[in-house]
């Protein structure tokens, strides 16, 4: 991946004096220092220094602050706690942050109804944390759930190892207030379902911060099931687990969870966390939740369709803490792999589940080819793949190289009649691979919500669409430019 | 300028003489009498006849079974029928990956069937499953108890193809169940009366059939005890499939608890359930109880009013004796039942003025508390009762969507929300 660092404009200064106004001293951002912390997210091979960065600290300050940039034309991008990995918090150029961090607090927690109400910058285990006390939790459990906050959950529509069975983030949002991109303020959804209208809360939970600004959130909470139980296997290969996982399913089971890790994967998580995992070509992980009897009934079903598919270890974690470790390895996957490679690109490809063992051999044939090691994580109930590419970039050309694979690896889950993201988002990292998934009407048909929301595309431009519509524009034939079909210019 | 004959033979010319005829009496949507109806054999001739009366500016009602036609406000135009009757092909269930892709014009039950050769199921439990298309019923929103445990339809659908007023055919979502590239234009088309495309085709997320299934229930005194022991069992680590609560002006309230289990975990569960609930009054109870809903279809409708209403959870008991408070008096006999638990269907019935005043006295206390009613159907005396009540700060949003998608007003024209 190359790193694309962009040197940071200037602000006009009367403009920097209005946001001043605004946020107060402590709430702006605009020395070169201060701005290098927010000039990417997770995805940090892509740098845009901003012109500044907002922390408002309530609603009439975004609206505030979003007013200034319709009337004077500046780009913004709403930011979380940016751990991202899609670069969808990377600042634009020429345009400004707008960190909802100060906006923190949980504004009301409804037990009866099962409903919180927060800011966006809640971090994403607070909500758990809150109401933990009466047994309840909320469901969507990215990894990095003790630092990432709601509002970037929003954005993302986050999931997790727990939504094979709970759902994704847009399941558990029922209800937003927003700030839109001309600084008005409106509210989608509500506390009770089915509001009247089309379902834009639904339309604006993944829009990856192209929409507006979330500044409140309704939730939905869970309350905590009976028992918990989860099972570790062993087995040769990856193959040999992804047929115990069809077993799973075709057995009409709905765990809570199934994870998958290969020896690499494996390899790494022991160095980094020794969470005590069998030295196995495929370890599975599987969770049960809900009514004892069910749960110890169809844990033992697991088990013998472990052992049928050539489990040769077997042990499930009675105890949270035995479930704590079990978990711990694979929650710290990602991180692990800076213990078996200097560098590595996190890919997030779903695939149908049964296309695993012909992409998983395809993947090891592109990983023979390279040369370039690729140690993997799934989300195995639901087909979603993490690849972990590794490679050293002190090694002229291993960079791209390690790209151009991960890219490759995307393009197979596409043939395979998968998706370029599953929970990661698109952002500005696969916004090209969009053009491989879907065609230029489907991309075009998405934009008109774009263009319902924000007919400026002011807020995140140039992110998610490979390139923008212009709003109003009348669809038809696509033209090439004259210098394209002299083949002089492409478009990309 | 093209001659009204010009259009017409251009349509027919689309689908062929066999699948294009005038409409009949029995075409008319809320009193209003098309001109025409036209069977597409597939998504492409769909595409070119929308496309065809949009650049004709002929307004357009997408049909599927024709169940819930009525619900909406009555359409302010209505020219040409687009029946999706003979898009109806199950187009690939992958079982073992637990998705099916169906087309719009396929029956439910038809799916239903389809799909539990291999032990599987679209977990929603709509109203007229054996007509009712799936068409339909995501452009409706219809669900039912099941909703409790699996979600609505805009939980379970993952893909879907549109076809929009300018003959494009747009996709979004796709095969696989988690899968967030792109903006989510499945949950944008469900619910949203065919007003901003025509829904062709639908990929689902499926759900293994039960093992086993048991469904208890038992009456209670009053709309507070029938409260408190839906919150109490939502407060509970009973893993049920669906809970509601039905009654009636006369008084009578019973609440129905359903399982799906494993024989050995129904028979805990039952257990549990009576330990949690204590002293009520238990009834002889079946799987019929969870179509309650349709019952309340059942009877004439000329002098009812048929409304879905949508509460909180701890609101059920004020909601409920709210409607005896203002109903009693005016003598308006009424029917509920209330699933998922919040989502209520209504069935009143009594004098014409009464029955609307009713209606607007009960709406604006709930829209005062943040929640809503929307009349599925009225009397046709009662045309003037406002069929989806406030549509909040987002409905300019709306319409803005509304402009992007269909810019001439060609599909369903002001039958939804704030006339959209």
């Amino acid at each position: 991946m190359r790193t694309i660092l962009l040197g940071a404009g200037t602000m006009d200064a009367r403009l920097l004096d209005k946001f001043r106004a605004i946020v107060g001293e402590r709430g702006l951002i605009s020395s070169d220092e201060g701005l290098h912390t927010y000039e990417c997210d997770g995805l940090t091979n892509f740098r845009v220094m901003p012109l500044a960065v907002l922390l408002p600290s309530d609603t009439e300050q975004v609206q505030a602050i979003v007013r200034i940039c319709h009337r004077e034309r500046i780009p913004f991008v709403a930011r979380g706690s940016g751990t991202g990995l899609s670069g969808g918090a990377l600042p634009v150029r020429n345009g400004i942050v707008i960190s909802l961090a100060r906006m923190n607090r949980i504004l009301e927690v409804d037990l009866p109804n099962a409903r919180v109400v927060v800011e966006p910058g809640v971090i994403n285990l607070n909500v758990t944390g809150r109401v933990q006390p009466q047994e309840y939790f909320y469901a969507p459990d990215p990894s990095s759930q003790s630092v990432c906050s709601i509002g970037g959950n929003v954005a993302e529509n986050s999931g997790g190892a727990h939504c094979l069975k709970y759902g994704f983030t847009t399941t558990h949002v029922l209800g937003l207030e927003v700030v839109m991109p001309d600084g008005s303020l409106i509210h989608l959804g509500g506390k009770t379902l089915d509001t009247p209208g089309y379902d834009l809360a639904g339309v604006f939970v993944g829009s990856e911060g192209t929409l507006g600004i979330a500044t409140k959130v309704i939730l939905r909470i869970v309350k905590r099931p009976e028992c918990i139980r989860t099972l570790l296997a062993a087995f040769p290969s990856t193959n040999e687990a992804g047929a115990a996982v069809s077993d799973i399913i075709a057995a009409g089971m709905l765990p809570a969870a199934i994870e998958m890790m290969d020896n690499l994967a494996i390899q790494a998580a022991e160095a980094a966390v020794q969470a005590n995992y069998p030295d196995c070509g495929g370890l599975l992980l599987v969770e049960l939740d809900g009514p004892v009897a069910e749960v110890q009934f169809l844990m033992e079903h697991v088990g013998d369709l472990c052992r049928k598919n050539g489990a040769w270890e077997i042990r499930v974690a009675q105890t949270d803490s035995e479930r704590a470790l079990v978990w711990k390895g694979r929650k710290a996957a990602f991180a692990a792999m800076g213990r078996i490679s200097p560098n590595y690109i996190v890919q997030d490809g779903v695939i149908p589940r049964t296309a695993l063992p012909q992409v998983m051999s395809e993947i090891a044939r592109m990983s023979q080819e390279t040369g370039l090691r690729v140690a993997n994580v799934f989300h195995a109930g639901d087909g979603n793949l993490h690849p972990l590419v590794l490679y050293d970039r002190q090694i002229p050309g291993q960079e791209q190289a390690a790209e151009s694979l991960s890219y490759r690896i995307l393009e197979l889950c596409i043939a395979a009649g998968g998706s370029i993201t599953g929970e990661h988002g698109v952002g500005e990292e696969k916004k090209m691979m969009m053009s491989k998934m879907f065609s230029e009407p489907d991309l075009d048909t998405m934009q008109r919500v774009r263009c319902a929301f924000d007919p400026l595309q002011l807020s995140n431009p140039t992110k998610v669409f490979p390139r923008p519509r212009l709003c109003g524009e009348k669809p038809g034939e696509y033209l090439p430019h004259p210098l394209e079909s002299a083949g002089i210019a492409e478009r990309f | 300028m093209i001659t009204a004959s010009a259009i017409e033979e251009k349509l027919r010319g689309i689908v062929g003489s066999e699948h294009f005829r005038a409409a009949t009496a029995g075409d008319a949507v809320s009193g209003m009498q098309p001109k025409f109806v036209a069977e597409p054999a597939n998504e492409q001739e769909l595409a070119t006849l929308l496309s065809t009366a949009n650049e004709a500016g002929i307004a357009v009602i997408p049909r599927g079974g024709g169940t819930k036609l009525g619900w909406g406000n009555p359409p302010k135009r209505a020219d040409l029928v687009v029946s999706t009757a003979r898009l109806k092909r199950v187009l690939e269930h992958a079982w073992a990956d637990l998705t099916v892709s169906v087309e719009a014009g396929c029956p439910f039950e038809t799916l239903q069937e389809k799909l539990a050769q291999h032990g599987q199921r679209l977990a929603l439990d709509g109203l007229w499953p054996q007509r009712a298309t799936i068409g339909g019923m995501l452009s409706t929103n219809d669900s039912g108890a099941l909703r409790l445990r699996f979600g609505a339809l805009r939980d379970l659908i993952i893909g879907v193809t549109l076809a929009l007023p300018d003959g494009t055919l747009a996709s979004s979502g796709g095969k696989v169940v988690k899968n967030v590239a792109g903006y989510d234009l499945p949950k944008l088309a469900t619910g949203a009366f065919g007003t901003l495309g025509i829904i062709t085709r639908a990929i689902f997320r499926l759900h293994p059939l039960p093992h086993s299934a048991r469904t208890l229930s038992f009456s209670v005194a009053s709309v507070s005890d029938a409260e408190r022991h839906v919150l109490a069992i939502q407060d509970s680590k009973l893993a049920h499939t669906g809970l509601q609560v039905r009654g009636d002006s006369a008084g009578q309230i019973l609440t129905d608890i359903w399982f799906e289990a494993t024989e050995a975990g129904l028979a805990a569960q039952e257990s549990q359930l009576r330990t949690l609930v204590g002293e009520v009054r238990w009834q002889q109870s079946e799987k019929g109880v969870w179509g309650g809903r349709e019952g309340l279809w059942l009877l004439p409708t000329e002098n009812a009013v048929i409304a879905k209403l949508s509460v909180l959870p701890s609101a059920i008991a004020k909601a409920l004796g709210l409607l005896e408070e203002i109903a009693k008096p005016r003598d308006v006999h009424f029917q509920y039942v209330i699933q998922a638990p919040g989502l209520g269907a209504l069935r009143l019935e009594g004098e014409m003025s009464s029955l609307k005043a009713v209606v607007e006295r009960v709406r604006s206390e709930l829209e005062s508390g943040g929640a809503s009613l929307v009349v599925l159907h009225r009397p046709v005396a009662l045309e003037s009762l406002e069929v989806w009540g406030a549509a909040g700060d987002a409905l300019a949003l709306m319409r803005s969507v509304k402009q992007q998608f269909d810019p001439k007003g060609t599909l369903n024209p002001g039958r939804f929300v704030g006339g959209i």
